[in-house]
């Protein structure tokens, strides 16, 4: 048969990593995103990527990696992938390495590892505090020696609107919008991979990069794909509150010894440095005494909102706590953890170095996403995912550093798995038809906010909605605020329908484009809203006050959404999760 | 009294084709707001400061975390990021322009697509055998790590390109970004293996040459890369190697 083609949508770490194999295997590979792939929000990550290379004589063994992210994870990961990603993670660095990622490195000149969180355990290769972008840089790179010997084609600036999908519900290519000429093509090919990342801006306001809505995700699941766990909302304890966005503070802040704090008197308002030791409480030390400041992110994340809105001890009154280094050298700081305190320099004025940051937990990481099976395809035949938008490593809470292992090994098995799949696939049997169809459904639904006329400003529509999700979707979660949460999620897709794009011109438009996101994301909100409100238990990052315990009886399976089409709203279903490895035991810290 | 508020000016151009004009924006001030969070502002509530509708800025935009490199703009004059750009550490009116050396997609946004074609020529990537397991990269000293991560940090904003007065459609220069990551690659055990095709890439016109060392580039970098320091590395790279062809003929 014919070479097959292979469409990757999304240029971070997960979709270059496929792009990579697909290329390497002789298939033929079209590459879309939204923005230039070298600018893809993979850069953002800062703290480093696990692996157990043992280098540090610690006797750490993938086994134990494996046992970490599982019960980090609060059991609710399918056990036999996390293993494998696991045991591969030694090699990804190995070949990242080769890549010529610069790692830090010791004194022999081997791998320098850190500590992260949700391990005892020297697991984590680290490029100063911006490990993320060294390692999309390595792929970037490696795709671009592709892409110049015509084995890869790039789209740039183009978005992905939907799948095409033949009479069968079979994916035969996608259709996409130029984000510059506004036109709406469909591209056929064998197989798709998703690899779009996370969708922090249903929270208005996250750690996340711009692109991070989680469209295409949503887009694939009103099209009949499952949505898994959507309630699985990672809160990160340490960012740096923006009026654009929130900034992460790495937690191998933490992992290089910083401290967090509040001073132990109500309205002390003392400059942090003049309030002596004995008068500090070091409230994450204290609770947690083996792990200390390094307890896994959902745990950090309550601590903190403990200590601010039960005990009102945030600094000045306003929920803000200190991250400390100023305790650490300077120059292993800046050897180490260089890029985050520029961050927290340029955006804030503060020298880190002198003064403790002030930060507060803020929207991170989207554990959710499209259902995988164990060779990462979705349930729409042809329809791969890999990365932050599939559901399939992290259980309820993602162990730190992690989220780029699990990004290229995804990736780098979605790839060939894509084109085995593809070399087996069937020839469209009935014509063209289903793609002449898609084009003119999203030609329809562009022409259609087009010409509204309403008053419903889209960028405030999505604050709002912002909001409310940050407020009842996030870190404490009560069934009857979920519930009240959906309803006005109902009603904001209602406004959606008064939509007013004060743009209607049809070049570089990018309120039309912000606007078919918006929808997608109020799609999804209901997915995690509703998601949220039927768990009935507290398990990793999602916590319920009155369900405070976890509940394996009830509740130890995977939460899978679909669409409705004619109700417009999820409706769920439940899978039992492959314990088969390592059997369920309480999470204690 | 009367609300603060933040004055901008921003040039704006319908399509690449299309005449630029200016147009004035008053949006309600808050601390720690930045240019990214103004530009959002006017998004939510579009009318220019007479109160007439307008339509939303387009601008480049990702990380704002000043990592991707994309929203890159003259800011006061200045080539900087949009994102670390402060308002309280802004003259206002805040004048916001589109780079004037690369091509004006609509209002901010340009197309920067240059920096990737000339990452190609120099071919800047290590030529690895292949993503199978061939076990760990070569060792490398905890210093020679210093001195790569800094250069592998470029964000490939541009904005040493923008300031450069070298850069222009007359020279063809291709740029102080595009040298560094030629000196990053030429210092990796196994990127060396094209040495001589990379130098060979910034010989001639448009190539290292051009450089007229006015270092306006190290001025305006947001990653604070060695650049010039890059460049005449490179360059005694260049002038080595073209020597050596040269006696070799």
């Amino acid at each position: 048969m014919a070479t097959p083609k292979i469409i990757v949508v999304g240029g971070g770490l997960a979709g270059l990593a496929a792009v990579i194999k697909i290329a390497e295997m002789g298939a033929n590979v079209d590459l879309f995103s939204i923005v230039p792939v070298k600018r893809s929000h993979s850069v953002c990550a800062q703290g480093g990527i696990n692996a157990a290379k043992n280098l540090k004589g610690e006797g750490d063994s993938t086994w134990k990696h494996f046992d970490d992210t599982v019960y980090g994870g609060d059991f609710l990961g399918n056990q036999p992938p996390i293993k494998d990603m696991c045991e591969a993670a030694p090699g990804i660095i190995d070949l990242l390495d080769r890549m010529g990622v610069p790692f830090n490195r010791t004194p022999e000149g081997l791998l320098d590892f850190r500590r992260f969180g949700g391990t005892l355990y020297n697991r984590t290769a680290f490029a100063g505090a911006t490990t993320g972008q060294q390692l999309l840089y390595a792929l970037d790179e490696q795709v671009r020696r592709y892409e110049s010997e015509g084995k890869v084609k790039k789209y740039e600036h183009w978005e992905f609107l939907s799948a095409v999908l033949d009479g069968n519900r079979v994916c035969r290519g996608i259709c996409a919008m130029d984000l510059r000429s506004m036109e709406v093509r469909t591209f056929p090919a064998d197989a798709i991979i998703i690899a779009t990342g996370g969708n922090g801006a249903i929270f208005g306001k996250s750690t996340n990069s711009v692109v991070c809505t989680g469209s295409a995700q949503s887009a694939l699941y009103q099209q009949g794909a499952f949505y898994a766990n959507g309630e699985f909302i990672q809160v990160h304890p340490t960012c740096i509150p923006g009026e654009d966005k929130l900034r992460l503070m790495s937690e191998s802040a933490r992992g290089e010894g910083g401290r967090v704090w509040v001073p132990k008197k109500t309205g002390d308002n003392r400059d942090p440095k003049a309030i002596p030791e004995k008068e500090r409480w070091y409230f994450l030390e204290e609770w947690y005494p083996k792990y200390g400041n390094l307890v896994p992110r959902d745990i950090a994340t309550r601590a903190i909102f403990k200590v601010v809105f039960e005990h009102n001890l945030g600094i000045d009154g306003k929920p803000m706590v200190y991250l400390d280094l100023t305790h650490i050298d300077r120059k292993l700081l800046d050897k180490k953890l260089e890029g985050i305190l520029e961050i927290y320099e340029k955006f804030v004025g503060d020298d880190p170095r002198d003064t403790p940051m002030k930060i507060f937990p803020g929207m991170h990481y989207t554990m959710g996403g499209l259902w995988v099976d164990f060779h990462q395809q979705t349930n729409i035949p042809g329809v791969f995912a890999a990365g932050e938008c599939e559901y399939q490593y992290h259980g309820a809470n993602r162990l730190g550093a992690n989220s780029l292992v699990s990004c290229i090994y995804g990736g780098g098995i979605a790839g060939p798995n894509a084109v085995k799949y593809a070399r087996g696939l069937q020839a469209l049997a009935d014509g063209n038809g289903c793609f002449d169809a898609e084009k003119k459904r999203q030609e329809e639904s562009n022409s259609l906010l087009m010409n509204n006329q309403g008053t419903e400003n889209p960028v405030k529509l999505w604050r709002e909605m912002g909001e409310l999700m940050t407020k009842d979707c996030t870190v404490i979660r009560y069934n009857k605020a979920l519930q009240q949460t959906d309803a006005k999620l109902v009603e904001m897709l209602e406004r959606y329908r008064k939509i007013n794009l004060s743009d209607r011109t049809m070049w570089a438009n990018t309120t039309v484009v912000f606007a078919r996101q918006l929808y997608n994301m109020l799609q999804l909100a209901r997915v995690i809203a509703q998601g949220a409100g039927m768990r009935d238990e507290s398990r990793g990052a999602h916590y319920k006050p009155d369900f405070p315990e976890r509940d394996d009886k009830n509740w130890l399976k995977t939460t899978k959404a679909y669409f409705a089409p004619d109700a417009d709203e999820p409706k769920f279903e439940f899978e039992p999760v492959d314990t088969s490895l390592i059997p369920p035991r309480p999470r204690k810290y | 009294m009367a609300e603060k508020s933040v004055i901008l000016k921003i040039k704006r151009q319908n399509t690449p084709a299309s005449k630029s004009y200016w147009e004035e924006f008053s949006v309600p001030y808050r601390p720690n707001m930045n240019v990214i969070s103004a530009l959002m502002d006017i998004a939510a509530e579009p009318l220019t400061r007479d109160g007439k509708a307008t339509t939303p800025i387009t601008y480049d935009s990702n990380c704002l975390e000043e990592v991707c490199g994309s929203c890159a703009m003259l800011i006061n004059g200045r080539a900087r990021m949009a994102c670390s750009a402060l308002i309280d550490h802004l003259e206002q009116p805040i004048r916001l322009e589109p780079f004037s050396k690369f091509p004006v997609v609509r209002d901010l946004a340009t197309d920067r697509n240059v920096i990737f074609e000339n990452l190609k020529a120099v071919k800047a990537w290590v030529p690895i055998d292949g993503t199978y397991d061939l076990g760990p990269g070569p060792r490398m000293s905890a210093e020679e790590q210093e001195v790569a991560y800094p250069i592998s940090r470029c964000i490939s904003c541009c904005c040493c390109m923008e300031a450069c007065p070298q850069f222009n459609e007359s020279t063809g220069f291709v740029g102080a970004a595009t040298i560094a990551q030629v000196r990053l690659f030429n210092t990796h055990p196994t990127g060396k293996a094209l040495e001589r095709e990379r130098l060979a890439a910034l010989m001639g016109d448009g190539g290292i040459q051009e450089c007229g060392y006015a270092q306006n580039c190290v001025e305006v970098c947001p990653k604070d890369i060695p650049l010039t320091r890059s460049i005449s590395e490179v360059g005694g790279q260049v002038m080595k190697q073209a020597l050596g062809d040269l006696l070799r003929r």
